[in-house]
């Protein structure tokens, strides 16, 4: 049944047109198909321009696909627009709430144009209303980035959605404003929303149930955050030396490596078979003359497995 | 209905916040009428003349003394040289040269007729035009008393003469005022209407928000209506406005009845807001918007009869000012504030002004793209 999904899509194409003419159509979105469960935090990762915007925007039938179709809640994308949009709630990666608008009015805007009020489904807000409450009559483009956040999503969640959809929530937030939004997701995730978020930061899939890893346009991996990492099965080692940069040239030039790639203060290298050791790694680095080693065996995190499946696609 | 008045509520908010809308709805009107039926008069005063004097006789005074008492005139150079009158033309200190030859007044007595030499500097057209025609008229004035006073009248007139005289019908004394505000009141009326409801239109869509309330399950019309309709309103408060001013400063009182414009107004802007929703809809910036407004409020006015009449322009402009919806609107206005058409008078023009809405609000409708 396709009801026991909140969202499935089948074979999505989305392709734009180049503005120069001659040039082939940009792929947005490749054939995407995928089903996310009813109740789930589900997490689009990619860089940029992998087609996270585009793809959100078809589910919240701002857009069309070019092929392939959709449900959400069971209803079609294209047939049964007009009911999806009262069944779910967006919050674009952009504020775009009424600037000149205090607070409280934007909220019972939104809320009166889905023929609902802000005392009826005031529970479901609550913790996060009760944060921005203190500036109910502030003007909405006066209010600090979280704050303008928290009213964000308090405007999509007052007609009680059944599904949310969040483009890159986090973008430009600091570290501790992040947590509290996942933490407030994560409440409201008790109450059975589904929720689809997008995001180009690898170290927040942790937080979601599920994720699919995201690269032009196609889904590289789709799992429970530990899955992903499951699927990666290489040995990889952290490495440090007194000159990085050097050291990254030459662990490309070693015959045994797979892949290495800087991350932050180490380098991760990914080696082809568990034949090589720490020895090893040791006395090729020597004999490069590098200084300051430092070699130790990790755990694949989620950036390691999407740089790796980033290689195989490419 | 709910949904609607929420958004109404929501757009006359954001008016009332902005001030500088709130000041280009009152401050606009007020200077806009006040400065150009003022300033930009067609009607040419004070054409300085020079007159050279080789008579100096008492008919030569009398001539002289004729045309510096009339108001178009102002005497800034009386000399006996030709040549030293001439010099102040060239220094732009005098428009016209009246010469009055030696034997002016002799010569007239004598023989009966005399001779005057008249010459324009001809840089500003318009002046040099006008002067001379008024000067013309002036001296024909003069000859008139002059033999009236001389001869007997004749028992029957020798030649069959045709006299013409006129009455200004409308506007008795061709008041300048009185034919350019009702004008200046249809511009403010488009830029309300075309411009203000495009530009916002397109900072909904520059923001973002229009966005939000697309995946909402608002209507295409509820969202259309919440924006003509606050805007439609603003534009009777600005008609309002200009009447009050040019009662207040000009003391115009519409011949005809104030529904009659009111009820043409309603349709027009119904018109030019459809015109100002299509340009939102070609744009994305609320720059491009008013270029574009720009571009259209220009060939508006200059096509539409408001500053030269549509009957003097070539065939192909004529055409296009035939095109221009606020061509209709200044014609109703000068036809109800001057000559006090009724509504039976402008069908015309109301069937015309309704065709332009229906088509402007046609295709900015087709081409508004959301769905449902």
């Amino acid at each position: 049944m396709a009801t026991q999904y909140s969202v499935s899509a089948q074979n999505l194409v989305k392709r734009y047109q180049q503005e120069e003419k001659g040039k082939p159509p940009v792929l947005a979105l490749d054939n995407l198909s995928f089903a996310i469960e009813k109740g789930e935090i589900f997490g689009f990762l990619g860089p940029d321009g992998a087609g996270k915007t585009s793809l959100f925007r078809i589910l919240t039938t701002l857009l069309l696909p070019d092929e392939g179709t959709a449900q959400v809640e069971g209803l079609d994308i294209v047939n049964d627009f007009a009911k999806i949009r009262e069944s779910i709630g967006y919050m674009p990666g952009k504020f775009a709430l009424y600037q000149d608008l205090t607070v409280g009015e934007n909220l019972n805007l939104f809320a009166s144009i889905f023929k609902t009020s802000v005392e009826k489904n005031y529970d479901l807000i609550k913790d996060i209303y009760e944060q921005i409450a203190p500036f109910k009559k502030r003007r909405a483009g006066k209010l600090s980035g979280g704050m303008k956040q928290k009213l964000g999503l308090s405007c999509a969640l007052i007609h009680r959605p059944k599904l949310l959809v969040l483009d890159e929530p986090t973008t430009g937030v600091d570290a501790v404003s992040r947590k509290e939004f996942w933490e407030m997701l994560k409440k409201l995730r008790e109450s059975g929303l589904t929720i689809l978020v997008s995001t180009p930061y690898m170290d927040e899939a942790a937080q979601c149930d599920r994720v699919a890893l995201m690269q032009e346009g196609k889904i590289l991996s789709m799992d429970t955050p530990d899955g992903v990492v499951q699927q990666f099965s290489k040995p990889i080692w952290a490495i440090k030396t007194a000159n990085m940069f050097e050291a990254l040239k030459d662990l490309r030039s070693y015959p045994f490596t797979h892949s290495c790639f800087a991350f932050g203060e180490s380098h991760h290298l990914v080696l082809k078979n568990e034949k090589t050791d720490a020895k090893a790694i040791h006395a090729y680095l020597l004999s490069k003359e590098h200084e300051g080693l430092s070699v130790e065996r990790i755990k694949p995190g989620i950036e390691d497995t999407f740089m790796d499946l980033m290689l195989h696609e490419s | 209905m709910r949904t609607l008045r929420f958004l109404l509520e929501k757009e006359f908010r954001q008016i009332f916040r902005n001030p500088a809308i709130l000041r280009l709805i009152f401050v606009m009107p007020a200077v806009q009428l006040i400065l150009l039926p003022m300033a930009a008069d067609y009607e040419v005063k004070n054409v300085e003349i020079a007159i050279v004097d080789q008579d100096h006789s008492p008919m030569s005074r009398e001539l002289i003394a004729k045309i510096d008492g009339s108001q178009y005139f102002e005497l800034t150079e009386y000399s006996d040289s030709y040549e030293k009158s001439l010099e102040t033309v060239e220094l732009d200190k005098a428009d016209l040269v009246l010469q009055i030859p030696p034997n002016f007044e002799k010569n007239l007595i004598k023989e009966n007729e005399s001779t005057l030499f008249i010459a324009v500097n001809a840089i500003n057209g318009v002046k040099a035009n006008l002067g001379n025609a008024y000067l013309a008229n002036l001296i024909r004035q003069y000859n008139m008393e002059v033999r009236l006073e001389w001869m007997q009248l004749p028992k029957f007139n020798p030649f069959p003469m045709i006299e013409i005289t006129h009455s200004n019908w409308y506007n008795p004394f061709v008041s300048y005022p009185l034919f350019m505000v009702p004008g200046i009141l249809t511009i403010l009326l488009t830029m309300v209407g075309g411009f203000l409801a495009a530009l916002n239109i397109v900072r909904e869509k520059e923001i973002g928000t229009i966005e939000q309330l697309n995946v909402t399950p608002i209507k295409k019309y509820h969202l259309i209506l919440g924006k003509m309709i606050p805007f439609w309103l603003l534009g009777f408060v600005v008609l309002t406005i200009g009447f009050l001013i040019s009662y207040l400063i000009y003391g115009i009182v519409p011949v005809g009845s104030l529904v009659t414009i009111y009820v043409f107004a309603a349709l027009y802007l119904f018109g030019i807001l459809g015109f100002g929703l299509f340009i939102s809809t070609l744009v994305e910036t609320q720059q491009q918007a008013m270029l574009f407004g720009f571009f259209f409020m220009l060939i508006f006015i200059l096509m539409s009869g408001l500053y030269t009449p549509i009957e003097s322009m070539p065939d192909w402009a004529r055409l296009i000012a035939e095109l221009n919806p606020v061509t209709y609107f200044v014609e109703v206005m000068r036809m109800v504030v001057l000559k006090g058409s009724t509504l039976h008078d402008i069908t015309r023009h109301l069937v015309i002004t309704g065709v332009f809405a229906i088509f402007l609000n046609g295709i900015a409708i087709w081409n508004y793209r959301k769905r449902g």
